[in-house]
């Protein structure tokens, strides 16, 4: 019983702060132009706005065009769940849970993606194909990445790999979780949130045929796996389990919360980079997680 | 002591790829510099005892290696007005793999060496052969001259490292001379770059190839 409620609770806690973050993130970016910005909240009334509001639906799609969406969302609050939550450490938590984390990710890729190749127009199935090239990449530097710490622990649960600090190579790990996270969360140096011209989309041109509930999931899947993000890069480089609960809650609180504005920096102060370069930025994420690897190799030896 | 040498040592590795990934000729030219000149304090951290020559070397190394030929290399770059595209042979993407691939390699290769109990637990035989590897896709895989030129200082920045492995045995002289050829060799490629540029109106030197009487 206790521990369905301790689920519950870390879902809640993912479900509600989760749209917290591109509100941070749009507010650094407002500041940063010198204008008031939308409130920090935006993003909780827009959810609410498209949860009431009816499903518009092509007479070409089949019904996988709904259900994408709400596989996807549920895979991110799965993989979200395996992740732990500072000192509260994971409320599931088994031998290789690394490896589901990266597929759950991947599942709600897949879904996003088939929904998206459903509505049969040509500038989904493109975006399809530039967001599934670049996954290619940024999956390899995750896997990397949760293989150098594999190494550092001797273990493969990430209820014990986030503990300790990555150690000798946690700078490059964080540099390369950083590039992943702007890559896989469509961020400026890769993709702009911004845009709305079909050509140049990557994400967002793949969610246009969607409306009402369907968007809103979307949308939270998406602010989701940015907190996802945020929390593996913090969990990465602190050292939870060497502080008191109180401190780590607040370190970790507190290291999301800059990595928010990290990503509002860089969107306020970098141009987007051309499609030709995009691989050339992933492959520098790849490397830096692969010398973390390398860098904990030899230490383990050493 | 080891932990600084290690640290600018991997940097030096570090600074192979970018070196490697840079598509402008100012990037690549600066990625040599900072590694001739992290290279350059390195025999400061390795010699024990206080030596006036062993300053004035390293001193040396750093004024040549950071700014003359970096100097020299953006002025000919700047006087026969050269693109400062890199236009590589072999792409960035190959080229940065195969570096990071050396690197790991190297690593690995050098744990197997029978090397000296004091040199066995540093970077500098690994980072030596990943520079070498380094300067020498340079060479292979950019088509202009200048850029082949930073490959030929990041190869020497590696030889100058597995130099250091016998910074007790051998005169610091020996470094001195290196140095000063160094200087003298880029200076003539300098003119030749100029010379080559409004002879054939390009730094290509696939076009060389074709030189007749």
């Amino acid at each position: 019983m206790t521990t369905v409620l301790d689920i519950l609770l870390r879902l809640a806690v993912w479900l509600l702060l989760a749209p917290l973050l591109p509100g941070v993130i749009n507010k650094v970016k407002a500041w940063i132009a010198g204008r008031r910005g939308p409130p920090v909240l935006q993003l909780y009334y827009d959810l609410a706005k498209l949860w009431r509001k009816g499903v518009v639906l092509s007479t070409a799609v089949s019904p996988g065009h709904v259900a994408g969406p709400a596989v996807a969302w549920v895979a991110v609050l799965s993989a979200a769940l395996l992740l732990p939550l500072g000192p509260a450490g994971t409320a599931l938590s088994f031998r290789g849970d690394a490896l589901l984390f990266v597929y759950l990710l991947a599942v709600a890729r897949f879904c996003t993606s088939c929904a998206a190749l459903d509505t049969a127009s040509a500038f989904e199935g493109m975006g399809v194909a530039r967001e599934v090239s670049y996954a290619v990449l940024a999956e390899a530097a995750v896997i990397t990445a949760l293989l150098t710490l594999a190494l550092q622990s001797n273990s493969v649960s990430l209820g014990t790999m986030l503990v300790p600090s990555a150690g000798a190579g946690a700078g490059l790990l964080a540099a390369g979780l950083f590039l992943v996270l702007l890559a896989e969360n469509c961020r400026v140096p890769f993709d702009d949130p911004n845009t709305h011209l079909e050509l140049t989309m990557i994400h967002e041109v793949m969610v246009l045929d969607h409306s009402g509930p369907p968007l809103a999931a979307i949308l939270h899947g998406a602010s989701v796996k940015l907190l996802l993000f945020a929390v593996l890069l913090a969990e990465t480089v602190l050292p939870i389990g060497k502080l008191s609960p109180l401190m780590a809650t607040a370190a970790l609180a507190g290291s999301v919360l800059v990595v928010a504005v990290g990503v509002g920096l860089v969107e306020s102060l970098f141009a987007r980079l051309a499609f030709r370069r995009v691989p050339m930025l992933l492959t520098t994420a790849f490397l830096l997680s692969l010398f973390a690897l390398l860098a904990a190799w030899k230490g383990a030896g050493a | 002591m080891t932990g600084a040498l290690n640290l600018l040592v991997a940097l030096a590795m570090g600074l192979n790829l970018l070196a490697l990934g840079s598509s402008r000729l100012p990037s690549l030219i600066r990625a040599a510099a900072v590694q001739g000149m992290v290279l350059g304090v390195l025999p400061l951290l390795l010699e024990h005892e206080f030596h006036g020559l062993v300053w004035v070397v390293a001193a040396a190394t750093i004024a040549i290696k950071g700014f003359v030929i970096p100097g020299l290399l953006r002025r000919a770059l700047r006087t026969a007005h050269i693109d400062r595209e890199v236009e590589p042979l072999l792409g960035f993407i190959p080229s940065l793999l195969l570096g990071a691939m050396a690197a790991i390699g190297a690593v690995a290769f050098a744990g197997a060496l029978p090397l000296r109990p004091e040199h066995a637990g540093t970077l500098l035989v690994p980072g030596a052969f990943a520079t070498l590897v380094g300067g020498l896709l340079l060479l292979m895989g950019r088509s202009k001259a200048i850029a082949q030129v930073c490959g030929y200082l990041i190869l020497e920045n590696g030889i100058y490292l597995f130099g250091l492995l016998l910074i007790h045995a051998t005169p610091l002289i020996v470094e001195a001379g290196i140095l000063l050829d160094l200087t003298v060799g880029v200076f003539v490629i300098g003119i030749i770059v100029d010379r080559i540029q409004r002879e054939f109106d390009t730094l290509d030197t696939r076009k060389l190839t074709s030189l007749r009487e």
